[in-house]
């Protein structure tokens, strides 16, 4: 049997036009259901003078509110919520800022939805039904195992549910059962690169054709490097729990960007300071509205990556609008080692061991890992004469930062005021990664 | 009973100690003794001076990180077993040494030693029970 081309045919190559209509069809109901069904929303609206009424199509989209992380966190747990608890399913979740984690709720048509945007990245990436798909992303409350998990089943591969971490084990069922394609952090493909490379595997001997890479940036000479390896065409993908997790867009054979799927959701692009909407090709913040979904419809949600949106048509034959890979944030997350994190969650662990908020984050990058230091001034009252004593603060510190962030920085202490203050522009955090071309 | 020693948080790079040193010359502080616990990122610097808080102001002042704790420093014969004997009659009286290092005397019979253990007032009474000779301040 011929390969697919596309999952589903009529609507990844339907007309631009047709797109377009299903979107402001789609659009005007979705506002009806949240101003109707959640305060929040409504609130939002009634303050900037919006009614369901003046949004007729994707030609008034601008008149919305936008939605930010801020407002998330205001609404824990259930204040986005648009349909009655006992028709969600699931949650998943992000990794978390300050102490409140962002949480999606999904209804079966949620999840359905979902997995199907995975099942197009699949097999725009080549694969079928009698592949087999390593999953090798983190399973729980991220969202990277379970979409492409499910996105798998729904291309009818077999899908060998992984989950992240335990290389033997990885590469013995890699090699065993043949996996054909890989999705995992691009970061944890190089890894599996050199383990493999260490065992004496070659490109060839390695049964992978292909891969699905995302959740933290990565360069092309960092693509190049995984596909010599592991002898595979690599394939970016694009995704926030937010909007619904890995799958919001995904690279096809061109690999000229990432198409968004448009009959679920409309990107934007706008200025991050005016919040003005730009003309495509312009750079600048991707901005996301959900139409279908149900249970959690985020419309106009700051996604702070900055982006390019590239609507010539591509010769893969789908109609979709393309995204470029995010060249940067307009706020200061940080992806580290595939995890968001913001300065402020560290602010908040260092005040709470007793240190001073005086930090300096190093993130360099040692064989395509991130490296993460975290240097703090040792405040005069934790001072003591005994190693043994300051070791156990650093370790204490070390531990809080791992609890709250998800991965563990390396502590170092360093004299009081050698970090430079805050008054002139502090260097809170030297990235030293490079991984934006 | 104990000697006043002032210790400083020093970062584990080029020209520190030499910074420390330099303080403490020029705010004419005469050291008696000086010992650096060292890890890969910071280390300690202990020393015993003529003049405690002067050294200390000195130091805060610079912006360093000081501290003043009374140790235990106690003589015993300058002769081999010496130290054993004492480190012995400590350790079976269930005190921990934290850390130890030697202190510079003129007296040409006797070994001076500065220790901090997890019970400052047992190691004291252990020592002195057994004849070992206590320094205070006055020795220094």
């Amino acid at each position: 049997m011929d390969k697919r081309k596309y999952y589903q045919p009529e609507i990844e190559t339907m007309p631009v036009e047709q797109i377009k209509k299903l979107q402001s069809e789609k659009l005007v109901k979705q506002v009806e259901h949240v101003y109707k069904d959640v305060p929040y929303y409504r609130d939002l609206m009634d303050k900037k003078g919006v009614k369901p009424e003046d949004i007729h199509g994707i030609e008034d989209l601008h008149k919305l509110p936008f939605i930010e992380k801020s407002d998330l966190r205001e609404t824990y747990p259930y204040g986005m919520l648009a349909v009655p608890l006992e028709d969600c399913v699931r949650i998943q979740s992000t990794s978390g800022t300050t102490g409140r984690r962002v949480i999606a709720y999904y209804t079966q048509k949620d999840i359905d939805l979902w997995e199907d945007c995975c099942a197009r990245a699949l097999i725009a990436a080549g694969a079928d039904k009698e592949d087999v798909v390593q999953v090798s992303y983190g399973y729980g409350l991220f969202t990277g195992g379970p979409g492409l998990n499910g996105g798998s089943h729904k291309v009818g591969c077999l899908t060998l549910p992984m989950s992240s971490g335990n290389t033997e084990r990885q590469i013995q069922f890699m090699t065993d059962l043949k996996a054909t394609v890989l999705c995992c952090t691009p970061s944890y493909a190089a890894y599996l690169g050199e383990s493999l490379t260490e065992m004496g595997y070659t490109p060839d001997t390695i049964p992978l054709k292909a891969g699905i890479f995302g959740a933290e940036p990565w360069t092309a000479s960092m693509r190049k490097s995984i596909e010599e390896t592991l002898g595979i065409k690599a394939y970016d993908i694009y995704g926030l729990t937010e909007i619904s997790g890995p799958g919001v867009s995904f690279e096809c054979s061109e690999q000229g960007g990432m198409h968004v799927n448009e009959d679920h959701f409309i990107a934007e692009i706008i200025n991050p300071e005016t919040g003005e909407p730009l003309p495509d090709g312009q750079k600048g913040e991707l901005v996301f509205t959900c139409l279908d979904k149900e249970a959690f419809p985020l419309l106009r949600y700051r996604t702070r990556d900055i982006c390019v949106l590239n609507r010539t048509p591509c010769s893969c034959g789908r109609t979709h609008v393309r995204m470029s890979k995010p060249m940067g944030r307009s706020d200061d997350m940080m992806i580290i080692r595939g995890v968001n994190v913001f300065p402020s969650q560290i602010e908040t662990v260092l005040l709470n061991e007793g240190f001073s908020p005086n930090y300096q984050i190093k993130l360099g990058r040692v064989n395509n890992n991130d490296t993460f230091d975290v240097y703090v001034e040792l405040p005069p009252e934790q001072f003591d004469d005994s190693v043994k004593n300051i070791a156990e603060k650093e370790k204490s510190l070390k531990d809080a930062l791992r609890s709250m962030l998800g991965i563990g920085p390396a502590v170092h202490l360093v004299a009081p005021k050698t970090i430079a203050r805050s008054e002139g522009k502090a260097v809170r955090i030297i990235d030293e990664r490079k991984l934006h071309d | 009973m104990g000697i006043k020693q002032v210790s400083v948080f020093v970062e584990n790079k080029k020209g520190s100690l030499h910074e420390i040193t330099d303080l403490l010359a020029k705010a004419n502080v005469d050291l008696r003794s000086m010992c650096i616990a060292d890890t890969s990122d910071y280390g300690i610097v202990r020393m015993i001076a003529d003049d405690a808080e002067r050294a200390q102001k000195v130091l805060c002042d610079a912006g360093h990180t000081a501290n003043i704790r009374t140790v235990t420093a106690f003589a015993v014969p300058d002769e081999p077993g010496g130290l054993a004997k004492a480190l012995n009659l400590l350790e079976s009286n269930g005190v921990n040494i934290e850390y130890l290092y030697a202190l510079i005397t003129t007296a040409t019979d006797k070994a001076y030693t500065v220790m901090r253990s997890d019970d400052t007032e047992k190691a004291e009474s252990v020592l002195l029970k057994s004849g070992i000779e206590l320094l205070d301040e006055a020795h220094i």
